[in-house]
């Protein structure tokens, strides 16, 4: 049965099906329990924002707080994954990736590979990104476009609720490392989500308005940014293609050619720095696939070249937002803004 | 005001539905209708079809222009008598228009609701509209579930109460699917009755839920009203087993949507809508090996095991066969040479979804059998 | 050691500043007006106190995310850390750091850090350059208990052993990292046990005891600055709060805070020795309590109506913007 739950109980219902099914999947990563080794509660957190909640309770010594040590316990993840458990691995926020990069791009990503198809890694680190929580610049950034670039690593980027679900229990069963990345500021995004475990296959984006004038790429938590422009631009009568990439590596290059071969214009959008991220990643596909389709040069929306600030009023200018989307649907489409 | 003059409404088709498009009027100002004429087509994200109407006169205004997108409840246009003056047509648009409210968009509580019952250690959702009466059951086909009738139940509903419901393996049902024949799936439907406490009942069976239809009316004929078989399976040995193995291999979008095309004679109305909520079930736990267990004990090597026809004449309920001409799962020409008993009607323009493509036409003849 | 009267009202005061500076943050957070994560360090005023008292102009330090008290006693302006927490644009970083990222290079503060383990590498850093330029200086990196397990830190604590570098390495051990009891995640039970490994003195000295932290920082800053190289030092304390502003602490004791305070306060138990010794009196002290809470209110007070930074100011402090 589907009901409403909200993206944070969607991933923690996903790593407790998981775990119920298959006993070779355990969980680490720092407080994922919480209170380790105190007086007080076992389970006073259950991660840091919660998400881990209730599978202490259930999966005991299955759910494993770590010290803060990243390179250590995100190596052992990975280790581990070689050696017969399919570990999901809490990297508490994405921005702690410079502690514990080499395990994951010079270790888990080149395996298979390096090894000559002979190795299998299936190790799910699922991170933290994003702006929207004055975090500041240590604890906000997106890095996805990072992870993307590095062959051997699967990227996954849900921007809902039921997309969340569905994707994790894929990456739990996949055999390759994941690295699936949760919009903080989704967490209570609530959806219909179906009880049952179910798989999202990787590769699949999912379009979410369907509309003939501009195609609109884009991911993770700006996907609802770029539906409510869509929703927005559409009572002015311009219709526009929402794509959901779900996942950036690997990619749905099909459905996003499709979509700019009918519309004829694509507007990208990235929280990520404007550099070397998943905007600039899509323009270069269809500037290279599909140059013949297009009736207007790309746009992309993306957060500026800074870090993200902390001040309220920064982080906001710094987020793209529904406004600027449809300033840059307008563009493409030759009217003035 | 008036008596006679009637709002004609955007419907609301299936559980999700909030807003539809009007994409043609297939009737001008100043026609006379018929309760049950089709009086213009709306498209929603999951389907388009023709709206009917539910009352008789003349449509005397078209308030909703084509292309705009309305929600639902929204006023259409106006049915009236012909003496009606435009005056008071005037005064009716607006006494409506300034009590609409539109649906709130996360009104959970609009429209009907789906529950779950346990039955047998299996959890089946089912949908239970209307009231009074010989209940009439609705029995999905083979990788269905109960939204294939969702523009049948709401309209038959309103002479009695109609139970759609999702066969195990199917829908939001458990994936279970046991011996995965028909006797266990006939026993199911049996269940289901005695679970909702329902002695008796009117069956509509499309495609596998035809069979089972017919196979529950072989088992218990004292429960059975009288069935509906819609491009049933049951009647031959032949059936699209390309189809059915298309329909379980497929795993994506591109590859699904060739096979859901057979199934209606306007290939359009496979929406994208459409194919994610297919996508959306096949990828729960359970249904692909419910699918291929059903397809290796009922359409094993892309035949049909079990053919009911002979013993369709030994039945004394009403039986009627409705089909779409352009079937291309099921041959309609299985429809030709029933016992004289059985009413047979071939339905031009529809394909194997005749209670989708032609829902008017289907909901009139099974209205008329039930009385 | 000697501390000259002058010397103990400065400590008290620094103490206290620290004390009421995160006091009224944890009120002031409640209200919903200060954005983000706040880390407090109420109930370990004595350990930076200690520290920073031996420092001057020439001396660097690197802190955590619970950064505002080495921060105060490394000179920090503590209208602009206000300001800064709020998010201001008079904020010691124009309001683009915020709590977890206070820092002043004039005043040789480099930086409360967001990241566990961040500071050691930048210490040795620091104490390099010391070194190199023969400024004299000392470089301490204060470290939780949760960052003693960070590579980063057994990494620089070797490179500085073995490049004999002025720097202190200052584990702040509260016994939680986040909600996660150091009794669990150290493999030692005395974390100066790993100073041997190091090749360095570990000293492990009681964080409530202003007096002790000093007498052992003065120690091992005096051996940093002589060329004598790095030293390991755990001060034992507690905090007050949580890992974060709101966090409920269900994994503390019941009343184990509640304890602390009434027994092992930094600030009760100053007062009652320099009181109990006839170095200062109550009045001096009480005066110095009148100042900081009138220092603190003033503060607050600028914070709030202080102007938010500006759409232009999004773009400036890079080398380049797109």
């Amino acid at each position: 049965m589907a009901r409403k739950i909200t993206y944070q109980q969607a991933i923690n219902e996903a790593l407790s099906q998981e775990m119920s099914r298959d006993p070779r999947v355990i969980i680490m990563g720092e407080d994922v329990a919480g209170g380790a080794g105190t007086d007080g509660e076992d389970e006073a957190w259950g991660g840091v924002l919660g998400v881990t909640k209730g599978l202490y309770k259930k999966f005991g010594d299955r759910v494993m707080d770590t010290p803060i040590t990243e390179s250590a316990f995100i190596g052992a993840a990975v280790g581990a994954a070689t050696a017969g458990l399919r570990p999901v691995a809490e990297l508490m926020f994405i921005d702690f990736m410079g502690v514990c990069l080499d395990q994951i791009f010079n270790q888990a990503a080149k395996f298979r590979y390096m090894f000559g198809g002979k190795a299998e890694t299936p190790v799910v680190i699922r991170t933290m990104y994003g702006a929207g929580f004055r975090a500041a610049a240590q604890h906000s950034q997106c890095l996805y476009p990072v992870f993307t670039h590095i062959p051997g690593l699967k990227v996954v980027m849900p921007a809902t609720p039921y997309d969340a679900k569905g994707l994790l229990i894929q990456a739990i069963r996949d055999n390759d490392p994941v690295i699936f990345c949760e919009h903080k500021v989704l967490y209570t995004l609530e959806g219909d989500v179906p009880e049952e475990p179910y798989t999202i296959p990787f590769g699949e984006a999912s379009v979410v308005r369907e509309g003939k004038d501009v195609t609109i790429v884009t991911l993770g938590r700006m996907v609802h940014m770029a539906t409510e422009a869509a929703d927005n631009l559409a009572k002015q009568g311009i219709k526009c293609e929402v794509i959901d990439l779900r996942t950036t590596s690997p990619m749905d290059e099909d459905t996003i050619l499709e979509s700019v071969e009918n519309t004829g214009r694509l507007v990208v959008v990235d929280e990520a720095h404007p550099r070397c991220n998943i905007a600039t990643d899509v323009s270069a596909l269809v500037a290279d696939k599909a140059f013949d389709s297009l009736k207007a040069p790309i746009k992309m929306v993306t957060g500026p070249h800074v870090p993200v600030p902390f001040s309220d009023v920064l982080e906001d200018l710094y987020i793209p937002n529904a406004a600027k989307i449809e300033a840059a649907v307008r563009l493409v489409m030759g009217k003035k803004n | 005001m008036s008596e006679s003059i009637k709002a004609l409404t955007m419907p609301k088709w299936g559980l999700s539905m909030k807003e539809g498009k009007v994409a043609s009027w297939l009737m001008q100002e100043g026609t006379s209708i018929s309760p049950g004429n089709e009086v213009l087509e709306v498209e929603t994200e999951k389907i388009s079809s023709a709206v009917e109407s539910s009352e008789g006169g003349v449509l005397r205004r078209i308030v909703a222009q084509e292309g705009e997108t309305l929600p639902v409840g929204a006023l259409l246009g106006v049915i009236a008598g012909a003496n009606d003056t435009s005056e008071a047509i005037d005064a009716f648009v607006a006494e409506f228009q300034k009590n609409y409210v539109p649906p709130a968009d996360d009104d959970h509580d609009s429209g009907p609701k789906t529950q779950v019952i346990e039955v047998k250690g299996r959890a089946i959702r089912y949908l239970r509209q209307g009231d009074g009466g010989t209940p009439l059951i609705l029995i999905h086909g083979f990788g269905g579930d109960l939204n294939n009738w969702l523009f049948n139940q709401e309209s038959l509903a309103a002479k009695r109460t109609v139970i759609s419901f999702d066969l195990p393996g199917h829908g939001q049902s458990s994936k279970q699917v046991g011996n995965a024949n028909f006797g266990e799936l006939t026993q199911v439907v049996y269940d289901v009755m005695d679970a909702l406490s329902v002695p008796k009942a009117h069956l509509a069976g499309h495609s596998m839920g035809g069979a089972i239809a017919i196979d529950m009316a072989l088992a218990h004929p004292g429960r059975v009203a009288s069935l509906t078989l819609i491009a049933p399976a049951g009647l031959g040995p032949e059936i699209n087993g390309g189809y059915i193995d298309g329909f379980i291999e497929a795993t994506g979008r591109r590859d699904i949507k060739p096979h859901l095309e057979q199934l209606f004679a306007n290939a359009e109305l496979v929406s994208r809508q459409m194919i994610n909520d297919i996508l959306a079930y096949k990828r729960l736990d359970g249904v692909d090996a419910a699918l291929r267990a059903l397809r290796d004990k009922i359409f094993p090597g892309g035949k049909q095991a079990t053919v009911l026809r002979e013993k369709l004449g030994s039945l004394s309920m009403p039986i009627q066969v409705i089909w779409g001409e352009g079937d291309a799962i099921v041959p309609a020409k299985q429809a030709q040479g029933l016992p004289a008993s059985v009413k047979v009607h071939v339905l031009k323009g529809a394909g194997h979804m005749p209670q989708m493509e032609a829902a008017a036409e289907v909901n009139k003849l099974i209205e008329a059998q039930l009385g | 050691m000697q501390l000259s009267k002058a010397d103990l009202l400065k400590a008290y005061r620094m103490m206290k500043t620290i004390r009421e500076f995160e006091e009224r943050l944890h009120v002031e957070f409640a209200t919903g007006e200060i954005p983000g994560f706040v880390h407090l360090y109420a109930g370990e005023e004595a350990s930076a106190t200690g520290f920073c008292m031996h420092l001057d102009g020439r001396d660097k330090i690197a802190s955590t995310h619970r950064g505002h008290g080495h921060s105060i006693g490394k000179g920090c302006d503590v209208d602009a850390m206000m300001a800064e927490i709020y998010g201001k644009k008079s904020g010691l970083c124009g309001g683009k750091g915020g709590s977890m990222h206070i820092a002043d290079l004039d005043k040789g503060m480099l930086g409360a850090n967001g990241i566990v383990g961040g500071g050691p590498p930048l210490i040795c850093g620091a104490g390099l350059a010391a070194k190199v330029l023969k400024t004299g200086g000392v470089a301490i990196a204060f470290v939780g208990d949760g960052a003693f397990n960070q590579g980063t830190t057994a990494e620089s604590l070797n490179l500085a052993s073995v490049w004999r570098l002025p720097c202190l390495f200052v584990v702040e051990n509260n016994g939680y990292a986040e909600a996660t009891s150091s009794k669990y995640s150290v493999s030692c039970d005395d974390f100066t046990d790993r100073a041997a490994a190091y090749s360095m003195p570990g000293i492990a000295v009681d964080g409530h005891d202003f007096f002790a932290v000093y007498e052992a920082a003065g120690e091992a800053i005096k051996r940093a600055r002589s060329g004598g190289g790095p030293s390991l030092i755990e001060v034992k304390l507690n905090r007050y709060y949580g890992h974060f502003e709101g966090d409920a602490q269900t994994y503390r004791g019941v009343d184990e805070v509640k304890n602390i305070r009434a027994t092992k306060d930094c600030l009760v138990l100053f007062r009652r020795r320099v009181e109990g010794a006839k170095l200062l009196d109550a009045s001096e002290l009480n005066k110095i309590d009148a100042d900081v809470m009138a220092q603190i209110e003033n503060a607050v007070k600028k914070a709030k109506a202080a102007p938010k930074p500006t759409a232009a100011d999004l773009m400036t402090d890079v080398y380049v913007s797109y």
